[in-house]
């Protein structure tokens, strides 16, 4: 593999070359006449997806809607399982048979849910297209990489000849930074390294100059320096396309540099939506406020405690009423759990899910007022080792623990069934 | 190579002896290649020369990017994988070399945490017998009862109800599980913990918890810390000193504040640089050093020094006859009179952040 490769990022270096090249394949006499220009990109209402399973229904989605503006890059965030991906996968029709999709998804105004996968191959790659998470397992390992991007080309122009599609070929893999493209677009993804091949595989992303880019965790199988290439090829990508993205990630350092607007989702619904610099510096959900606390700081010469989150997400099979968050939150009132609180207006073009927005808007970002930074020592309240001397046991730290449950025996759990209720759910 | 070398890592705490003390510490692993016989044809050189003293009640980081060797070291200084070459000395006494039999004392005395709470559980053991095994292993129950206590008090100890203890693994959260691997590795009261990623497979709302654990039960156990992750964000907030690693060696250390306001090699410059801080204005206000290419095989490291193939500063700032001096020499990790010390000819503080 060689590492010469282009000083800085080969991408804007060639970046400017290439725009006429992309523009020149004439795509807009290609796309669909039935869309209407003036609606929005992408408006996504009401998108509920429910998974059979043993278990019972897994309700992944509860309701997600969003509307996607031009050229607008949306942040999706949420910590694993909290159907983001499984959002953007029932938006490009990518869900297994067995999934039940309801809602509405539209591009340009265009319904797709109840589309065929036929005529939705029209649209994925040209209207929408996606960038998967692992580059190893995205691209085709028996073909090579030029004929992968030249087949998403072809595809979408049948009147496009080999050669004229293998020049764009070569000039994708330039535009995103490959060295040496015109050699290596006759290589196969295995010569490539991960973060070469997910330059490929936005290159194939971009070719059809789409609407909208949905990336999926596009550099959390990369380390940093790659990850810091990729995210600059990404920005590339953008310019030259035009594109709107919607960009998914539990990285809320990536969504910081890149997004417009921020969704945060909780166990399977938007919580709250808003603006970048909203969301980060005036949260008005608990759930976001405290995602923002756990981060500890690159950026931070003092130390400050950090604020997890007590518990674990909910399980997404047969749901209590009441907002999903309240087990885990600080702020629960009996009222949080009457009813799952819809998004409600905290400001310009900013809602939350949350009937206490106005005790989290006081915290100003802080998670530590509402947090509660004392949750571990509480749980590190017992007596120290006793054979070990040399601790100092600390005293004074296990205010407000809460005594061990009336001790059953511990053979009374023996043979029980059902999730765990993690210790720490027993807080009153 | 062996000799030891200038790469004394001292700290505020030069004066007391180190804990753990690593010097010329080599892991290679053979490349066989041929038809039926196997033969020898090289080595992936995982950790080459590597020096790093541990103090103390300290936490030293240890920072880099996948492939770079980091739990390569780990293992090598816990015997795990015994080091091709070099020494590690704990508490004066040598490890490298040691069997099986000659280790297991000193296994009280240094413990791991692994990444992955999925895996470095014994799904078929409930909790219990998970962190009681040590105790049996090492002859230190009592009886019965004794040992019910132990295991119930070393379970709270990581905020943990001890009344889930005859539950399986796979009842408990991957922040739970984790909080089990931490109980089962105090279990035997060690003097050092090597953390070997502990959270990075943990979400952070409760990767934060975790992290809170681990500071607080230095604290109260006056544990020392090698603490091994690829997130500099976790590394800055837990460690007190951090040392950077590049294709098996340290190219530089520093205390916590130093190394991340006045970080010296380009790497280290570069890895700072490249992480997204959770701040949009900020983050957009950023200057990013971006450096090309990915990390070299570590069977067949560039010459000199390691890091050139990518280094920014080689590509772009220096001459001909400088860069010929990155070709040959490969530079040592020593004070170039930025405070503390660093592998690169031409260090200069920067800051990036």
């Amino acid at each position: 593999m060689s590492t010469s490769g282009t000083p800085g990022s080969g991408a804007s270096a060639t970046g400017a070359t290439s725009v006429e090249v992309l523009s020149s394949g004439g795509n807009t006499a290609h796309r669909p006449s039935d869309f209407d220009p003036a609606a929005p990109l992408l408006s996504v209402t009401d998108l509920n997806v429910r998974f059979p399973t043993e278990d019972g229904l897994v309700h992944a989605v509860r309701g997600v809607d969003y509307t996607l503006r031009p050229g607008e890059v949306l942040g999706i965030v949420g910590e694993s399982g909290s159907g983001k991906s499984v959002t953007s996968l029932a938006v490009m029709g990518l869900l297994p048979e067995s999934a039940r999709v309801t809602g509405s998804v539209r591009y340009r105004g265009h319904e797709l849910l109840d589309q065929r996968d036929r005529e939705m191959s029209r649209i994925r790659g040209r209207g929408i297209s996606m960038i998967f998470q692992d580059p190893m397992t995205s691209l085709d390992p028996v073909y090579r990489v030029g004929d992968q991007i030249e087949e998403t080309l072809r595809i979408h122009d049948k009147d496009l000849s080999s050669r004229a599609a293998r020049a764009r070929a070569v000039e994708l893999l330039e535009l995103v930074g490959i060295p040496q493209a015109g050699a290596r677009v006759r290589s196969y993804p295995h010569e490539f390294s991960g973060g070469m091949r997910q330059r490929v595989v936005i290159a194939i992303a971009m070719a059809n100059q789409p609407d909208v880019i949905i990336a999926d965790e596009p550099t959390t199988a990369l380390d940093v320096t790659v990850q810091a290439q990729i995210l600059e090829v990404l920005q590339t990508a953008l310019q030259e396309t035009g594109s709107a993205m919607v960009l998914i990630t539990h990285d809320l350092g990536i969504v910081a540099g890149m997004a417009d607007r921020v969704l945060v989702m909780y166990a399977g619904r938007p919580v709250e939506v808003g603006g970048v610099e909203d969301i980060y510096y005036e949260p008005r959900m608990p759930y976001t406020l405290g995602l923002l606390g756990s981060l500890p700081r690159l950026d931070s010469t003092t130390r400050e405690r950090l604020t997890p989150i007590a518990g674990s997400p909910p399980s997404l099979v047969n749901m209590p009423p009441g907002c999903p968050f309240a087990p885990r939150c600080p702020l629960h009132i009996a009222e949080c759990d009457a009813a799952e609180p819809p998004l409600l207006d905290v400001g310009l073009d900013h809602t939350a899910a949350c009937i206490r927005t106005e005790q989290v808007e006081r915290a100003h970002g802080r998670a530590a007022a509402v947090f509660d930074t004392a949750s571990t020592d509480l749980v590190l309240g017992g007596s120290p080792l006793p054979a070990d001397a040399a601790a100092a046991p600390v005293e004074g730290e296990d205010d407000g623990r809460p005594g061990p449950p009336a001790a059953a025996a511990p053979d009374a759990f023996r043979g029980e069934t059902g999730t765990v209720t993690t210790p720490r759910g027993d807080r009153p | 190579m062996s000799a030891p070398t200038t790469g004394r890592t001292s700290g505020t705490d030069g004066a007391r002896e180190p804990i753990l003390s690593v010097r010329g510490l080599k892991k290679h692993f053979p490349i066989k290649g041929g038809g039926l016989i196997k033969r020898t044809v090289g080595a992936v050189r995982a950790v080459d020369g590597l020096d790093l003293d541990l103090h103390p009640g300290e936490v030293l980081g240890l920072v880099g990017e996948s492939g770079c060797g980091k739990s390569t070291t780990g293992r090598a200084i816990l015997n795990l994988q015994p080091a091709t070459e070099g020494s590690v000395r704990f508490q004066g006494r040598e490890i490298v070399g040691l069997g099986r039999k000659q280790m297991r004392p000193l296994r009280r005395d240094i413990q791991i945490v692994f990444q992955d709470p999925y895996a470095s559980l014994n799904p078929r053991l409930p909790v219990f017998d998970i962190v009681a095994e040590p105790l049996i292993v090492h002859g230190l129950t009592r009886d019965e009862q004794h040992l019910r206590a132990r295991v119930r008090e070393l379970v709270e100890l990581v905020g943990l109800n001890p009344e889930h203890t005859n539950r399986y693994p796979a009842e408990f959260s991957g922040g739970q599980r984790q909080r089990i691997g931490i109980a089962r590795a105090l279990a035997l009261e060690p003097k050092v913990l090597v953390l070997d990623e502990p959270v990075s497979a943990l979400d952070v709302s409760i990767q934060a918890g975790v992290i809170n654990l681990l500071e607080d039960l230095k604290d109260r156990l006056g544990l020392s810390y090698l603490f091994i992750a690829h997130d500099l964000s976790v590394v800055r907030h837990i460690s007190d000193r951090i040392a950077v690693m590049y294709l098996g060696r340290i190219i530089e250390v520093a205390e916590r504040d130093e190394l991340f306001e006045r970080p010296a090699h380009p790497y280290t410059q570069a890895l700072l640089s490249a992480i997204p801080l959770p701040d949009p204005r900020r983050e957009r206000a950023r200057q990013r050093i971006i450096i090309s290419g990915d990390v070299p095989s570590p069977a067949n490291p560039p010459s000199g020094c390691r890091f050139r193939t990518r280094c920014q500063k080689f590509a772009h700032q220096l001459d001909d006859t400088q860069r010929q001096r990155c070709i040959d020499v490969e530079p040592e990790l020593e004070d170039r009179g930025v405070g503390h010390l660093n592998a690169c000819h031409y260090a200069e503080a920067a800051r990036v952040l």
